[in-house]
């Protein structure tokens, strides 16, 4: 590649009209991080701001991608440009991954959603950077809405999701379900509640925990609104029409007060956060290599003479 | 964070036609995984409409197809072709049972390479390694 900054000023010109292979590789300068990847950033920050997010979290099999792909189906069939990102983890042994949730996304894809998978890719970091930025490059070029499905395990995972406007977490039927998840610490993220699988024995009993559980906590999602529970059989579309209905009434709700402006600017914050952090653990790991072990000095008198070392430096470009 | 050059290989991996199970597909995809790429797994009945938007929305590598039968022939350049015709410059590789006499037809029609049913997942991982380095010169 010659020159990275007029390779990114040529895509973000090609995807404004609708190139979607320009998109694409926006997304790919976006993952990889670095240099381009701040360009992007800078490119497509004044472009974006405009759409709806929304993340679908809950445990590995749950029926988080067939949720994704009836709703991006439903909308791409109507007057909506879906975007989908889909995060699978990637293995901590070798770094491959197989992403497989655009299986379920194939009629969403021919109806017109823009289906992205994407793997964790080992250092948590990295996904935490990514991911707002991949967001930002749909929404720039005018996607709308975005859902993003990750696993609802790992801490990156459920943060990542509940940067979203709208974060929906999916249970599924029968006794358990929902207290895992409420370990797995997405009781709190949540603006509305799936339970899935609701063919199958408890759905109730699910349902009845959530309630519970809700009570108790007195979560009510971010935001001063508690989280409606819908129950749905999604391999059947029984209940997807309520599915949507909540997805948009807590969108309206967003939208129609200051709740929307709080929650972005929340999301500002975290993610000048993330940056924040990534920059300063770089230095750091960077001196830590210049290290000499010496004898018998305190870990922690080391640390702060490091410290100030690096913040007199000037090597954040 | 710089790690455009270590980047893993993205790869597209489906089967075509109307026949068959997943298993051997699944097998591959495995392979590659535990090679260090990610597999975007497409799965069964694949057309070529469905290979070429997930190729282009997934920004991949290279396409690994799987076909049954005597579809390599008619399938495997339909692909490439189409891919091509989508301004989309992706190696693909196909697997399968391929006969001695077609794999000069195959190389002509474009196809990067070709693996039986004995590839090893050493042979599976270099071929679809040496494809996607070769195309990017
Ligand atoms: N019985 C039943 N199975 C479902 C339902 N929803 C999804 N599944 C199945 O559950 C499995 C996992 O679904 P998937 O959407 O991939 O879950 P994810 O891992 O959360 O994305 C698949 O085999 C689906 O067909 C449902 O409502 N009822
Ligand atoms: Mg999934």
């Amino acid at each position: 590649m010659a020159n990275e900054n007029s390779t990114v000023i040529s895509l973000v010109e090609n995807a404004s009209k609708g190139d979607r292979r320009s998109v694409s590789r926006l997304l790919t300068l976006v993952e990889r991080g670095g240099i381009s990847a701040e360009e992007v950033a800078e490119a497509t920050h004044k472009l974006a701001g405009k759409s709806h997010v929304i993340g679908i979290t809950g445990a590995p099999g749950a029926g988080k991608s067939t949720l994704t792909a009836s709703l991006a189906k439903d909308l791409a069939t109507s007057e909506y440009k879906p975007a989908v990102l889909a995060v699978d983890p990637s293995s901590p042994l070798t770094g491959g991954a197989i992403l497989g949730d655009r299986v379920r996304m194939e009629e969403a894809s021919e109806a017109g959603a823009f289906i992205r998978s994407m793997a964790t890719r080992g250092h948590a970091g990295g996904l935490a950077l990514a991911v707002p930025g991949m967001v930002r490059v749909f929404d720039a070029f005018g996607f709308n809405p975005i859902i993003i499905e990750t696993v609802g395990v790992g801490q990156v995972e459920v943060d990542v999701a509940s940067a979203a406007d709208t974060v929906v977490v999916v249970v599924t039927s029968g006794w358990g379900d929902a207290v895992q998840a409420n370990k797995a610490g997405l009781l709190e993220i949540a603006d509305l509640f799936v339970v899935n699988k609701a063919d199958r024995p408890g759905a109730s009993d699910a349902r009845r925990d959530l309630e519970l559980m809700i009570d108790l906590s007195q979560v009510t999602g971010q935001m001063s609104r508690r989280p409606e529970i819908v129950m749905t059989t999604a391999t059947e579309g029984e209940g997807f029409d309520e599915f949507k209905k909540a997805i948009f009434e807590h969108k309206e709700f967003l939208f129609e007060g200051e709740q929307i402006s709080v929650r972005r600017s929340n999301r500002w914050k975290a993610e000048v956060s993330s940056r924040l952090d990534y920059l300063l653990s770089e230095v750091a790991k960077k001196s830590m290599e210049d290290l000499e072990e010496k004898e018998g000095s305190s870990p922690g008198l080391i640390a702060r003479e490091m410290a100030k070392n690096i913040l007199k430096k000037d090597e954040f470009r | 964070m710089n790690e455009k050059e270590n980047a893993p290989i993205r790869i597209v991996l489906a089967k075509l036609g109307l026949d068959g199970h997943d298993r051997g597909l699944k097998v591959v995809a495995r392979m590659l995984r535990d090679a260090g790429m990610e597999v975007v797994y497409l799965g069964l009945r694949q057309t070529t409409e469905m290979v070429v938007s997930a190729v282009e929305q997934e920004d991949a590598d290279a396409v690994g197809i799987s076909m049954h039968n005597a579809g390599h022939l008619t399938l495997a350049p339909r692909i490439v072709k189409a891919l091509d015709d989508a301004g989309l410059n992706v190696p693909v590789i196909v697997g399968g049972i391929v006969p001695e006499g077609d794999l000069d037809a195959m190389t002509e029609s474009g196809v990067a390479g070709v693996l039986g049913p004995g590839a090893s997942a050493e042979d599976v991982a270099k071929c679809v390694r040496e494809a996607v380095a070769t195309r990017g010169e």
